[in-house]
């Protein structure tokens, strides 16, 4: 009991003395960190720790640019009607691609991105083993087409109405539906143009997942130039944090618009960011559909049964221009391009697997552009000849009910449009 | 009735300064080691704690007296206890949150429903936009309503147009942001703000304001049901400072409705929050040295607001392509709105009628006497 101890505590000095009692205290226990921050050892050296930009996270592939399994090992052991859905499946964006910009100027879609994105494939998440599609929710900012019928994708590119959805309110290309008819097994979140917004939201679905005990994992798809937006910092600190069931799913194509990686970034990529916020992280070969497919299968496996986020960094080259108001040639040359759509390209790749197998051939391949061909030019007619929504839609779903300050809003335009109808569209406009 | 009465000439008495500016002038350095710090009242108008009446019926039940945090976490009890839904989240909410507003609901309902964000505002509404997704409900507090804006974009471009954009597949209707809300005295730049009028522009979400603790449960049970994203601003310096007795049990007040809290026949007030104290002192005043009469209304949802109820005075003509709301109220909102840095947040919303036009010309004359008044 020494005098200072009457103090009030703010007063009390640290005499010599007492400091000394409480180095005289110090068991060998202390020697080691007690920091509540880290985990770690001490180190009497001064070093700091130095980024591997040069030799980064390999690469994970299972096939080479031939279609020949490079580990039999990795071979998934997809069954032949399961690859070919891919394959049937993987064509269609492009063809859809194809078809936008050369449609342009004839009042077809004002607007699209026109290239084939990698995304972990149809049957993997769903879960799909010829049995009842156990359910998913994915969020993007694009469609991903294996998942979307022809109908939620063509109607967005036209502002029609469709039984399912209303009320196309977004510009093309920016999705939502629940697979066939609005009631599929897949949920693609509605696309949103601010990137990469979904990404945090994303973390909250799958944490409400884990507390449903649904067995459901969530996968965020999203780009390297999202990747620098604070929602993504936000949504991979959440998901480890709060331990939730979710694939973040990165597409590493090189540019956002005319923004190369190396000016993106400068670490190693985005796979390099996962380990530094707790989170197991993968690169894979984006345009080898079967490693793309094995570690989303794992990822989600494990995701779900552990409770823990799983990142994959998919790397691949972003072929077309950025979108139709793009053009691409200002930044890049086209020989670059050129050596990834002729020389390594997903499409060409499986095709090569599977010719390989003996489960396809030029004579089939022929016959599947020309029916893919058709479905396409047939969707687009009919989204041409369907009528647009009703004008009274731009009212509807601001919010569940409609405040009376919107009816009122809602009542002048229907009086505006009595009076001066003629000086708008209304023909192309469900009554 | 004079026209020419000038703020300057209005009686000093009414003022209310805790301590008087003699103190403050002539209380020395003393030599103590601590620093004097005298009581000071931050907030001198005594709030007005109503009847035991809702929409003038009178409550039934058991009621207990609460301040505006303990009828906050009433809220938020019945809420988890009746919705296994239901998730609250945010920065220090599993203690019992900064203000004591979470106290108990972690231990009573689990770590998995009340439990600690990482410290990332546009993190925790996402986040919040995600449950809500999946038609979980999800209860998110921003620590202080300053700190709401890295929220902004995932407020505004997400949660107010998830069920629009989408052709109602998906909403976030079940998402509630709670966040204390305007002065405190000395709060400083940033947690004394009131940023209601940013999100009055906003159409997709609604933004509510009680003035008391009865108001405040009933509101926010009211923004949890609700099927739409709400924010929830709750005036901090109310959350000790006002008592009153308040049901046990759930009940509710409705949303986008305005309360007259005093009828009048020459001058409508308008106010939310805090300020709803100090317009009944004005309209009592008015009449005492004025002979004016004061019609006073609690506006409490500012989107989408009571229209009927304001405009009865003075009607408006709407000609303009923004939305309505932002059309009308906002910019009342963002021009008369003064920040002060002492910590006084004024708004009021003043409609004239012809009576009344000589004495009080316009609504600027009126906001220098109730802000003259109360700094």
């Amino acid at each position: 009991m020494s005098e200072s101890d009457a103090l009030p505590p703010h007063l009390v000095l640290s005499s010599p003395q007492r400091v000394l009692r409480q180095q005289q205290e110090f068991t060998s226990l202390e020697e080691k960190p007690q920091f509540p921050g880290a985990s770690a050892d001490f180190v009497d050296k001064l070093d700091f720790i130095q980024p591997n930009v040069i030799s980064g996270i390999p690469i994970y592939r299972v096939m080479d640019r031939q279609g020949q399994i490079i580990n039999p090992d990795e071979d998934p052991q997809l069954a032949q009607e399961q690859v070919l859905s891919l394959q049937t499946h993987d064509p269609l964006p492009q063809t859809i691609a194809g078809s936008v910009p050369s449609t342009r100027g004839k009042g077809r879609p004002p607007w699209c991105f026109p290239h084939v994105e990698p995304a972990p494939p149809w049957p993997e998440m769903t879960g799909y083993r010829g049995r009842q599609p156990e359910p998913s929710l994915q969020f993007t900012r694009l469609p991903q087409p294996p998942w979307c019928p022809l109908i939620p994708i063509r109607s967005p590119c036209y502002s029609r109405a469709e039984p399912h959805n209303r009320a196309q309110r977004q510009s093309p290309a920016h999705l939502a539906g629940r697979g066939e008819g609005g009631s599929g097994p897949i949920s693609p979140a509605p696309c949103t143009n601010p990137s990469p917004a979904t990404l945090p939201a994303a973390v909250g679905a799958a944490y409400a997942f884990k507390r449903d005990n649904a067995s459901r994992a969530v996968i965020c798809y999203f780009g390297e130039g999202a990747a620098s937006e604070g929602d993504a910092h936000a949504g991979f600190n959440f998901a480890a944090t709060l331990e939730c069931p979710i694939l973040f799913f990165c597409r590493n194509n090189g540019y956002a618009i005319s923004t190369p990686t190396s000016e993106q970034y400068r670490g190693d990529g985005i796979a390099a960011r996962g380990p530094g916020y707790g989170i197991m992280s993968i690169r894979v070969d984006g345009n080898d559909v079967l490693a793309v497919y094995n570690a989303t299968r794992e990822a989600r496996r494990r995701a779900i049964a552990e409770n823990q986020p799983f990142l994959i960094e998919a790397m691949t080259y972003r072929i077309g221009h950025h979108s139709t108001s793009d053009d691409s040639s200002a930044y890049r040359s086209v020989d670059e391009v050129n050596y990834w759509d002729k020389q390594d390209h997903p499409i060409s790749r499986l095709r090569h697997h599977m010719v390989g197998r003996g489960w396809w051939d030029e004579e089939q391949e022929k016959s599947w552009r020309k029916k893919s061909r058709k479905r396409v030019m047939e969707a687009f007619e009919q989204a041409e000849r369907k009528l647009k929504p009703s004008p009274q839609h731009l009212f509807s779903d601001v919010y569940c009910e409609m405040p009376s300050h919107l009816q009122k809003q809602q009542e002048a335009l229907a009086r505006h449009l009595r009076l001066y109808g003629e000086h708008y569209p209304l023909e192309h406009f469900e009554k | 009735m004079p026209g020419s009465c000038s703020p300057l000439r209005f009686p000093y008495p009414l003022l209310h300064l805790h301590p008087p500016p003699s103190a403050l002038f002539h209380s020395l350095p003393s030599p103590l080691l601590h620093f004097p710090h005298p009581p000071f009242h931050h907030f001198p108008h005594p709030p007005y704690t109503a009847p035991l009446r809702l929409n003038n019926v009178s409550v039934a039940g058991q009621t207990q007296k609460m301040n505006l945090f303990q009828s906050i976490t009433s809220a938020l009890d019945n809420t988890l206890s009746r919705d296994p839904t239901a998730v609250i989240f945010g920065e220090d909410v599993a203690f019992g949150g900064v203000f004591r507003c979470t106290v108990g609901l972690r231990d009573k309902y689990g770590k998995d429903r009340v439990f600690n964000t990482p410290l990332c505002e546009q993190g925790i509404v996402g986040f919040g936009i995600g449950v809500a997704v999946t038609g979980a409900t999800a209860i998110a507090e921003i620590q202080f309503a300053d700190y709401i804006f890295p929220a902004f974009d995932q407020i505004v471009n997400e949660a107010a147009k998830y069920r629009y954009r989408s052709g109602d597949l998906f909403n976030c209707g079940s998402l509630t942001i709670r966040a204390p809300w305007g002065c405190v005295g000395h709060g400083g730049l940033y947690h004394s703000q009131s940023p209601e009028a940013f999100f009055a522009h906003c159409p997709g979400i609604k933004v509510v304001i009680p003035r008391s603790p009865l108001q405040a449960k009933g509101l926010l049970l009211s923004c949890i049901e609700d099927k739409n994203p709400c924010i929830f601003f709750e005036p901090k310096i109310l959350y000790r400072a006002a008592v009153e007795q308040v049901p046990v049990e759930p009940y509710y007040i409705p949303l986008s409705q305005a309360e007259v809290l005093q009828e009048g026949s020459d001058v409508t007030l308008v106010a939310w929050g805090t300020q709803v104290h100090v317009i009944r002192e004005v309209a009592t005043m008015a009449q005492e040295k004025l002979g004016v009469s004061c019609e006073v209304i609690d506006l409490k949802t500012i989107l989408p607001w009571d229209t009927e109820a304001v405009c009865k005075v003075n009607r408006m003509l709407e000609n303009h392509f923004s939305p309505h709301v932002s059309g009308s109220l906002s910019p009342l909102l963002a021009s008369i709105g003064p920040w002060n840095l002492v910590g006084i947040i004024f708004v009021c919303v003043i409609f004239l009628c012809h009576s009344m036009v000589t004495v009080l010309s316009n609504y600027r004359w009126v906001k220098t006497f109730v802000t003259w008044l109360i700094c």
